[in-house]
Formats: structure tokens, C-alpha cells, sequence
């Protein structure tokens, strides 16, 4: 890797100052001030500070301590591991399936990402009304397959026991599997470019050796989507950190019972209306520090090859 | 034999997409459905055609008479259309750099652009704006320099993600090609924009086609730098003209159709882009 033509390295000054330019003003300046805030007392949104908290490490403290954070935390690794095997995985299957295919793959690659570019706030409705308490899709598909109870009283009325899809025993269904199925076709996007990055060469070659579809996808494939693939799990953790906006619309500030946090909708809670600036500066502190973390984590034990 | 164990497999296989496709389509379409539906006929009954007496062109025609659309779409699309192409110029150069240079500091800046992807917009916004009001950019009233205000963190903020992705696509670029334009006297520019940026066109479709997605239906962002009329862009637009309609679904779904088909345009045009066989050939002989 370490070729001739990159021995030089003045032309990477070109490559990098620009980018990394606007980072540096508009990300990593920002993100150093949130991460003073961690440490400063601030009565509410867009005020100075007030001098520094007693004792100044009084945020990172009450990380540790706050239930509610446990309940985020608990949740959001949760939701971590169905993105990693849900989004990837039914991503991956897709995204093979569809570079198998001639009629139609145009098709399937665009109304698959149709649930992508509608926004929260219309899908968060929507799962709403699939998942309602009475007479919702779901439970009156239930209803009609005899799978909920019914009791008769003696007046005549039929009074059924509607499942409540949002309460402690299903509510983690009902807020991860809409996140799950909106973003899959993000991921089948960036994968089935990785694969027609592939070049069509190898698998001639491949087919003049009678390697059939199965152990095409085997042994050429998969080891060459390595790369992507391994993008798709730093962005999958990143993403299910930052999740927000349709378990927002969907459930609001922590239903049920404040066991429905997310550590995407808690911080903002806590921002924006708890109006606790210092305190939600604390939890994107470690929405990032878990980031970093758990892809490193995932860099190295994917990624042996390569040296990042 | 062969042929028939082939199209069985075929058969499954398009059955397995035929059934995601559905759910992909069906919300969509739903939504359209009950944008011509008839107000206060959602809640009730969402799942039927809007035939005969719930059929209404209403919802459209109310979104259309309360706002200036013409200028919303054309905000949007300055916003949108600028930051993609400056996230795409900028996330290649600097994604082939990382890739391909070994210098001091390397892992470092790859490990910035990584936690960079991970900050919260929440936790940025404020000090974003308190500078851009120091600079005299946000919070001015001229609607240039609010378009900007908005332009620029967005930039950043989509700049990791888009280095990231395409990294990975350049590692996978036969370094052979370099070698050997690199033999027949290109010099690093000439071959990030003769072998590079040929070979890796399908990813760079795929981040501009996100970064203008994200960048469009960034509600967030656009609120707090866009305030005056003028401003306003097609998103955070429909926002408030349904969050004012209240419980008004109707005028709601009409607004996300109408807030979803310039998107849908974009993806469709930048997606006949991402096609096989790019690097075909190339690294024969």
C-alpha cells in the first residue's frame, strides 16, 4: 500500500486543509465548548454560564447515578445489536439478492428507499395508527385471526381486550422495529454500491473455474465487501447513538413509565426542555465517548487487515 | 436440471424482494392515499381508498394558498444543492488523502473525523450560531446570509459521515491503476481525478444523495437560523404549516407528498449513476 506515488506529501496538504478547515470550525470548536459546558452550572438555553459546578465533575457523577441514564443506556445497546443484525444483516441478504437479478433491480433499488426520504414525523403517525390501542392494523388484524381475547357480558356487548402495544412488555418492539425497518434501505444503498464496485472481471474468472452463485458469494463477495461492510458497522453504532426523531414522534419524553429512553431522546430532553444545558452537554459527551469506543472495538475485530 | 433448480431459485428470490418492496411501498402510498382524504376521516378510517365522498383535492389546494412554495423550494435547493457539492468535493479529496498517505497524525485525524460523525447536532447548534452571529452571518435578516448560516454547519456535519463512507469505497480501488497512470506520468491530481474519481463514481453518487437528503430534511437546523418568511426552506415550510393545521392529517400528508417528491427526483437522477461495472477492464494485461 505504501506506494512510490505517495511518497511526496506536499499534494496532501490540497486533500486535507479544506475539509478538515470546516471541521475544525463548525464541529470540533463547538463540540470543545459543549464539553466546557459539561463542567459549567448554565440556567438554560443560550445563557453564559454561571461559574463552574461544585464539584466540577457534579455532571459526570450524576451519569453514573441517574436511572433514567441506565435506562437509556440499556436501550440504546439494545437497539445497537438489532441494527447490527436486523439493518446489516437484512440489508446485506437484499442487497445480494437484488445484484443477482436483471429485470427490475432498478425497481427494488428505488422503492427501497423510499421509507429513508419520508420524514419522522409522518412515519412516526403512521406506526401510530398501525400500532393504536383500539382498532389500530395491528390488533385489529389480531382481532380478526381470533388471536385476541374476547369476553361476552351478559348484556350482549362483546368487549375485547385490545393488546397495548406501547406498554412495558412490547413497547421495545414497537419503538425499534419502525427505526429498524426505515433505515435497512440506507444500508442496502451503501452496500449495493460496494458491490458494483466489485469489478465484473473476478467473477468471470470465478465462473471459468465453476465456482457456482453460493460459493461466488462466498469467497469473493463477502471478503471483498469486507470494507463496506465494516463502514456499515461504525455507521450502524453511530447511528443507533444518535437516534432520535421517530422514537421521538412515536413515544415522546420516555413512555412508558420513563423506561422508553433513548440516549438520543433523553439528551434532548434534558437540552431542550428540562432546559439542563450542562446536564445534556454530559450525555452527548458520552454518546460520542461510546461511539469512538464501540467502533474501535468493531474496527479491530472486523478489520485485521488493514491498519486503522 | 439445471435450468429448473435456476429459475426456482429466481422465483424465491423475487418473491423475498417482492415481500420488503411492499413494505416499503405501502407506507408510501398510504401516505398519498390520505392526503386526499377528507379532514377528520383519518383517525377514524386510514387504511381504505379515499373514494367518492372522502375524496378531496382540498388538502393540496390549502397548502398550496397558505405559503410561498416557489421560494421555499428554491431555498431548499440552494441550501441542498451547495452543501452536496461542496461535501463531495471536499469528503474525496480528503478521504483519498487519509487513504492513501502514511504521515504522522494519521489515525488521529481519521479518529476526529470518526467522533465528529458521532456529535450530536443538539449539542453543536448553540455554539454554531453564537459565532455565526459574531461573524454576521446568522440572525441578520438578509436571506443570503441565513441561507449561508445554514449552509456551513451543515457542510461540516455531513462532511465525516461522507469522508468515512468513501474511504472505505477508495481502499477498494485496485492500487494498481495508480501505479501504473503513475508510471505513464500523472501526477497525484491527475490520477485522483482521471482514475479515482472514475472508479469510485457510484460512491460518490451514493454520499451526494445523502448528504442532500440529510441536508433537506434537516428541520433542525433550518429552524434556528431561518426566521423570516423569506428564509424559509420547503421543509421546515410544510413543518409549520401542519403543525399549525394541529390535528389537521390531512394537510399533513399532502405536505409530506409535496415535501417528498423533489427528494425523490434527486435520488431517482443520481442514482442512474451508481451502475456495475465501472472498473470493468481496467486492470487487464
Amino acid at each position: 500500500m505504501n506506494s512510490m506515488i505517495y511518497k511526496k506529501k506536499t499534494p496532501l496538504l490540497l486533500f486535507l486543509v479544506p475539509a478538515f478547515l470546516f471541521l475544525a470550525a463548525f464541529l470540533f470548536y463547538p463540540f470543545v465548548q459543549n464539553i466546557i459546558n459539561t463542567f459549567m452550572k448554565i440556567g438554560g438555553l443560550g445563557r453564559a454560564a454561571e461559574g463552574l459546578n461544585t464539584p466540577w465533575y457534579e455532571n459526570y457523577i450524576r451519569l453514573f447515578t441517574d436511572p433514567y441514564m441506565r435506562v437509556a443506556m440499556k436501550n440504546t445497546l439494545v437497539l445497537i445489536l438489532c441494527t447490527i443484525v436486523f439493518q446489516v444483516g437484512i440489508a446485506l441478504i437484499l442487497a445480494l439478492l437484488v445484484d443477482g437479478i436483471r429485470v427490475g433491480a432498478q425497481f427494488f433499488r428505488t422503492v427501497y428507499f423510499f421509507p429513508i426520504v419520508i420524514s419522522a414525523t409522518a412515519l412516526g403517525l403512521m406506526f401510530n395508527l398501525i400500532f393504536l390501542y383500539k382498532g389500530g392494523m395491528v390488533n385489529q388484524l389480531l382481532l380478526s385471526l381470533g388471536q385476541l381475547e374476547t369476553d361476552v357480558r351478559p348484556n350482549g356487548k362483546v368487549i375485547v381486550y385490545w393488546l397495548d402495544w406501547k406498554d412495558q412488555a412490547h413497547f421495545l418492539f414497537t419503538m425499534l422495529m419502525p427505526v429498524m425497518w426505515q433505515y435497512v434501505g440506507f444500508y442496502f444503498v451503501i452496500i449495493v454500491t460496494g458491490l458494483n464496485n466489485i469489478s465484473p472481471d473476478l467473477f468471470e474468472a470465478a465462473a471459468l473455474d465453476g465456482a457456482d452463485g453460493w460459493n461466488r458469494t462466498r469467497y469473493i463477495t463477502l471478503p471483498l465487501l469486507r470494507n463496506v461492510l465494516c463502514t456499515c458497522l461504525v455507521l450502524a453504532i453511530t447511528g443507533a447513538l444518535k437516534v432520535f426523531d421517530l422514537p421521538w414522534v412515536m413515544f415522546g419524553a420516555g413512555m412508558p413509565e420513563n423506561q422508553g429512553w433513548l440516549t438520543g431522546t433523553y439528551m434532548y430532553d434534558q437540552t431542550f426542555n428540562k432546559m439542563n444545558v450542562d446536564y445534556g452537554s454530559t450525555i452527548a459527551v458520552l454518546i460520542v465517548v461510546l461511539g469512538v469506543v464501540l467502533s474501535n472495538i468493531s474496527n479491530r475485530v472486523f478489520k485485521p487487515s488493514e491498519d486503522l | 436440471m439445471n435450468r429448473k433448480k435456476r429459475s426456482i431459485s429466481q422465483t424465491l428470490t423475487y418473491i423475498a424482494l417482492g415481500l420488503w418492496a411492499l413494505t416499503t411501498i405501502y407506507p408510501f402510498i398510504w401516505v398519498i392515499l390520505n392526503s386526499f382524504r377528507k379532514k377528520g376521516l383519518i383517525l377514524t378510517d386510514s387504511f381504505s381508498l379515499p373514494l367518492g365522498d372522502a375524496f378531496t383535492w382540498e388538502n393540496y389546494l390549502t397548502a398550496w394558498q397558505r405559503a410561498d412554495f416557489k421560494n421555499a423550494y428554491l431555498n431548499s435547493f440552494l441550501i441542498s444543492g451547495t452543501v452536496t457539492v461542496v461535501v463531495v468535493v471536499l469528503a474525496g479529496l480528503a478521504a483519498y488523502g487519509l487513504v492513501r498517505y502514511r504521515f504522522p497524525g494519521r489515525s488521529l485525524l481519521y479518529s476526529l473525523v470518526m467522533a465528529g460523525m458521532m456529535f450530536p447536532v443538539f449539542s453543536t447548534i448553540i455554539p454554531v450560531f453564537r459565532m455565526e452571529a459574531m461573524m454576521g452571518i446568522a440572525g441578520t435578516g438578509n436571506r443570503w446570509l441565513s441561507l449561508l448560516a445554514v449552509i456551513l454547519p451543515q457542510i461540516a456535519g455531513n462532511l465525516c459521515f461522507a469522508i468515512i463512507i468513501l474511504m472505505g469505497f477508495i481502499q477498494s480501488v485496485p492500487i494498481e491503476l495508480e501505479e501504473s497512470a503513475y508510471l505513464d506520468g500523472c501526477s497525484v491530481l491527475q490520477i485522483y481525478f482521471h482514475i479515482i474519481i472514475p472508479a469510485a463514481k457510484s460512491s460518490f453518487a451514493t454520499v451526494a444523495i445523502f448528504a442532500f437528503l440529510w441536508s433537506y430534511n434537516d428541520l433542525f437546523t433550518q429552524s434556528f437560523f431561518l426566521r423570516y418568511p423569506q428564509e424559509r426552506a420547503i421543509t421546515g415550510l410544510l413543518n409549520e404549516i401542519s403543525s399549525q393545521a394541529g390535528v389537521n392529517y390531512g394537510l399533513m400528508a399532502s405536505s409530506v407528498v409535496l415535501v417528498v417528491i423533489p427528494v425523490l427526483l434527486v435520488y431517482v437522477l443520481l442514482q442512474k449513476h451508481i451502475v456495475k461495472g465501472l472498473t470493468a477492464g481496467a486492470i487487464k494485461g
